[in-house]
């Protein structure tokens, strides 16, 4: 089906002008990565330092804390930082795949009453500016007591995904032959059945577009993980702008580390799943 | 109705029945999404509306009084507001057309298969997966007078100390150039998923015909393409419009207010002067904008979808 709609093909002269234009593209984060190797000295070096001697203090900085009054050194919490970010994020996209996926089905195959108002509203939710809604939420989350938990957080991040998963899953159920689910059903199968055993596996592509755009947005979520965690819940974003503090100024080969070993889930996460991104990026209100 | 789990044949429990019944499914599949949602979003923002109409600060503790509209009169009549409505509409306006131009001209290069083709993309998409606070931090290092790697290039070439962010224009022209940075990846995305959708035998017939490359360009792939980018030029422009944390970080509004925007002036008004409603009043005018412009995207996107079924 989608053979036909192929796209040219170049060779290796095209790679190198794309890997030209990809790099310099790519230069700012390359120089946060190799800052991130870098001493404190090098890092501000004038004229700029393309080759010098690699170290990773830095790296050593993100975890452990030399304390001035002995060898010995402290841990920093940014394992459990870090295990917070996959954590929640993880799971907050997870849930709301699950719950956007159930309503999803029921849109495109049961449609209620008013279903586009619902459609819109939904729709509105996610592109609503978040600093309309953050001060009843930091309210509320003081009066239940949920601020600072990993319920709120994952609370809230599931519904701010909810949104467009529905729209980017329905947009797959939409385009299923729904002759071969009433075929099934008169062969007697389940409404169960059809879901799990015929509509599913035929989504596999939706669903993966929806975990990788859901992780990239909800990986870097910033002003709600600021005011609503807790030590304990912490995610990477806010204890990487934590650093920025101090009297000594913002110390850039630490940050570089904290950036580049951030990087690193989301960007195995996304090309694992790249083929799927070209879908997810209009929250699948165009189909192919 | 009550026969429902008659039809069913199973009359053991009614409620369990009535709750599974098909006519029943849409409502209940729906419903844990609908509750998060309400939960989350819809009352926070009914709470927050509210407020808007009462002089609530979240720094006192006396009780608010009801002030009626006076909220939204001070706002829309305040002619700093309207100042930092055109500074937002001068960065949306730039950094939409530039994210358009970049992501445009990057999707041509990418819209072809050729080795190596998924590791370079990565290199072009992963500004969009940095975080704000990161970009910010080092964007303002870049640009900053005397350890820039930006202003370092610039005196290569110029005698003239180099500070972008001293001028009103510089900072505009600063954070525009972040944000377009970051954010035409995804515009890329956007019009790759519209080539790969222009049909192949088009270009072959194309071919034979022996048109233009100039002419295909605008008699094949514009007309695919083209409501995808105006698909592009709103979701952007929404995006952009709310537009916040990036200023924050790089020039905190300055210098002066020149690079203020409307997302940064809310978050003043409610969090540094405390004045929580009228923020609040603010916040719904842009809600406004921001359900406007959603209607926009909504009526392109189905026209699209009429396009196609033609």
């Amino acid at each position: 089906m989608a053979k036909q709609r192929e796209i040219g093909k170049a060779g290796w002269g095209h790679t190198a002008v794309a890997g030209i234009v990809g790099f310099i593209y790519f230069f700012p984060v390359f120089w946060i990565i190799l800052t991130a190797f870098k001493t404190r000295t090098d890092a501000l070096e004038i004229p700029p330092k393309l080759f010098f001697t690699p170290t990773l203090d830095n790296f050593r900085a993100v975890f452990f804390r030399s304390s001035i009054t002995s060898d010995e050194t402290a841990a920093t919490n940014f394992i459990l930082y870090f295990f917070n970010s996959i954590f929640i994020a993880g799971t907050a996209v997870l849930l709301a795949m699950l719950i956007g996926t159930l309503a999803a089905y029921a849109f495109s195959r049961h449609p209620l009453k008013g279903n586009d108002t619902y459609l819109f509203i939904i729709l509105t939710t996610r592109m609503m500016p978040p600093i309309v809604v953050i001060i009843p939420i930091f309210l509320m989350f003081r009066l239940t007591g949920l601020a600072g938990s990993y319920w709120g957080i994952l609370l809230l991040y599931t519904a701010f995904n909810i949104p467009f998963s529905i729209w980017l899953v329905k947009s797959f159920f939409d385009e299923l032959n729904p002759e071969i689910e009433d075929a099934a059903r008169m062969d007697g199968s389940t409404d169960w059945r059809v879901f799990f055993g015929i509509c599913l596996p035929q989504i596999y592509a939706g669903l993966a577009a929806t975990f990788v755009f859901g992780m990239i947005l909800t990986w870097n979520e910033f002003l709600f993980a600021l005011l609503l965690t807790g030590v304990e819940t912490r995610t990477v974003p806010v204890a990487m702008a934590r650093t920025l503090g101090g009297s000594v100024g913002v110390d850039y080969g630490l940050l570089a580390a904290i950036v580049t070993l951030f990087l690193i889930p989301i960007c195995i996460v996304t090309f694992l799943l790249q083929n799927q991104l070209l879908r997810g990026v209009t929250f699948g209100t165009v189909k192919k | 109705m009550t026969d429902v789990a008659a039809v069913h044949g199973h009359a053991k429990s009614g409620f369990w029945a009535r709750l599974t019944a098909p006519e029943n499914r849409g409502p209940l599949l729906v419903a844990p999404a609908i509750i998060t949602l309400f939960v989350m979003n819809i009352f926070p923002l009914l709470w927050s509306f509210g407020l808007s109409f009462f002089n609530y600060r979240a720094n006192r503790q006396n009780v608010p009084e009801f002030v009626g509209l006076k909220n939204f009169e001070r706002v829309l009549t305040d002619e700093k507001i309207w100042d930092r409505f055109q500074t937002t509409a001068i960065i949306v306006g730039s950094s939409v057309t530039l994210q358009l131009i970049i992501g445009f001209s990057l999707a041509m290069l990418f819209a072809k298969h050729f080795p190596m083709r998924r590791i370079i993309m990565m290199l072009v998409l992963t500004p969009m997966m940095l975080s704000f606070v990161s970009v910010g931090v080092f964007f303002k290092l870049y640009y900053e007078p005397t350890f820039g790697l930006l202003s370092w290039v610039v005196n290569l070439f110029s005698s003239e100390p180099f500070a972008l962010l001293s001028s009103s224009t510089g900072a505009l022209i600063g954070i525009i150039f972040a944000d377009a940075w970051m954010w035409s990846p995804f515009v890329m995305l956007l019009v790759l998923a519209g080539l790969v959708s222009v049909p192949k035998y088009l270009y072959e017939a194309a071919e034979i015909d022996r048109v233009s490359s100039w002419r295909r360009f605008v008699t094949i792939t514009l007309p695919y393409i083209k409501s995808l980018l105006l698909l592009a030029i709103l979701f952007r422009t929404i995006e952009t419009f709310k537009i916040f944390d990036i200023i924050y970080i790089i020039t905190e509004g300055g210098p002066g207010s020149s690079t203020e925007s409307i997302a940064v002036n809310i978050y003043r008004m409610a969090f540094q002067n405390f004045r929580t409603s009228r923020s609040g009043a603010l916040a719904y005018i842009i809600l406004f904008i921001v359900i406007v412009l959603t209607n926009l995207y909504l009526y392109s996107v189905n026209r699209r979808a009429h396009e196609e079924t033609l």
